[in-house]
């Protein structure tokens, strides 16, 4: 038996009072030995910033810490952070088992989501591997010690690479 | 596929927001992170979380409706303990959204956010209030039909769904470039809600019925 599928719409402008939730950007608590921090912006194809997306970070696993609840002391998978109104978000998380994490976004225009991954460096990888290196750099943080910088650029020149599975 | 196209001019806000290259379409091997996702604990979600009519000390304005379904996937199988997550207008089509200029009222009894996990058969139920319509900027006299955001997530980040339910017959559906970005008539009727006479509940509320089923099922292991 195959299902058709329900169909995209967008998110919209006013998911601000039902989807995000208290520390949602918080996937290990603040001090957490190891913890990174991971932002960037949120920019569309005249370069403006998007100041109403909603980004998704997956780690992979759920963890210990709470999906929705930020109570145990461990790490949670998962977290959301909407944009400001310069377009920027932040997490604070672990390093992921792997070498990416996978990010997905939501916003009023897009109608439906982008997932895309944010490797924490540049190194041999099926997806990178088969990608131009223009492109290919879309995909990789830029890093400072402990935090890390990561555009997303949803249309035009360096254009995110975003994925379908 | 049933999902609109990422550019679709009518919708004004897409020109600028549509990727321009389509997504990269890629063979993940078992161990990708992308084909697993959160997992919830029902101590997590409120028991009053799905009752938006009792979220606040008075009662909400509006026509009380129930609206359940099932989270499937394209197998036909039940997604059992996923977040479905819903917002919406009030009854007067105002958001609790402080970006929302509409001149409609506010209602102090009603926020318009909800949640709840779907039990073993992947059914969720929601009670809350029929939303109103409301104005837009995108084009001359422009109107929202009715409509509820699901926020749905599978077992797989891949299947992460974000739609729009909508109510049978309402006159808006045809005008709606949001609803109308998706090419296939078939697809648009899957966003419509049904009518449920056994979901109504006498001298209560209206029922409604929506199923959602995901796609890019995860390769089965
Ligand atoms: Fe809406």
């Amino acid at each position: 038996m195959t299902l058709p599928v329900t169909p995209s719409q967008t998110v919209g402008p006013f998911f601000g009072h039902a989807l995000p939730y208290p520390r949602d950007w918080e996937l290990v608590p603040e001090g957490r030995p190891g913890a990174i921090t991971l932002t960037g912006r949120v920019l569309d194809g005249a370069g403006e910033p998007v100041p109403d997306a909603l980004l998704e970070l997956w780690l992979g696993r759920t963890g210990e810490r709470g999906v929705l609840t930020r109570d145990g002391e461990g790490v949670s998978g998962f977290g959301r952070c909407a944009t400001d109104p310069e377009g920027r978000y932040r997490f604070r998380t672990a390093r992921p088992d792997g070498p990416y994490l996978s990010l997905q976004i939501f916003a009023r225009g897009l109608l439906r989501s982008v997932l895309t991954r944010v490797y924490l460096e540049d190194r041999p990888d099926p997806l990178l591997d088969g990608l131009d290196p223009v492109r290919r750099a879309t995909l990789v943080a830029s890093g400072k010690e402990d935090t890390y910088e990561f555009d997303v650029r949803l249309q035009g020149e360096g254009e995110t690479v975003f994925l379908d599975f | 596929m049933p999902h609109p196209p990422y550019l679709s001019p009518g919708y004004r806000s897409t020109v600028l927001r549509a990727p321009s290259q389509p997504p990269v379409a890629f063979k993940a091997d078992p161990d990708a992170i992308e084909l697993s996702s959160p997992v919830f604990g029902h101590q997590e979600v409120g028991s009053l979380d799905a009752d938006l009519t009792r979220q606040h000390e008075g009662e909400p304005i509006g026509e009380r409706i129930i609206v359940t379904g099932r989270v499937l996937d394209s197998g036909g199988r039940p997604v059992r303990g996923t977040l479905v997550e819903v917002w919406q207008a009030n009854a007067a089509g105002r958001y609790a959204h402080a970006g929302d200029q509409h001149p409609a009222p506010l209602d102090p009894n009603f926020t318009g956010a909800g949640r709840c996990l779907t039990d073993d058969e992947g059914r969720y139920r929601f009670v809350t209030i029929k939303p109103g319509a409301y104005p837009w900027r995108n084009h001359p006299n422009a109107w929202r039909p009715a409509h509820i955001h699901f926020s749905v997530f599978g077992t797989a980040f891949t299947q992460r769904l974000v739609t729009q339910m909508y109510f049978p017959g309402d006159p808006l559906m045809p005008f709606d470039p949001i609803m109308q970005s998706i090419p296939d008539e078939a697809a648009r009727r899957r966003l419509v809600s049904s009518y449920a006479h056994d979901v109504t509940e006498p001298e209560w509320a209206l029922g409604y019925t929506f199923d959602v089923v995901l796609g890019r099922t995860p390769v089965e292991s």
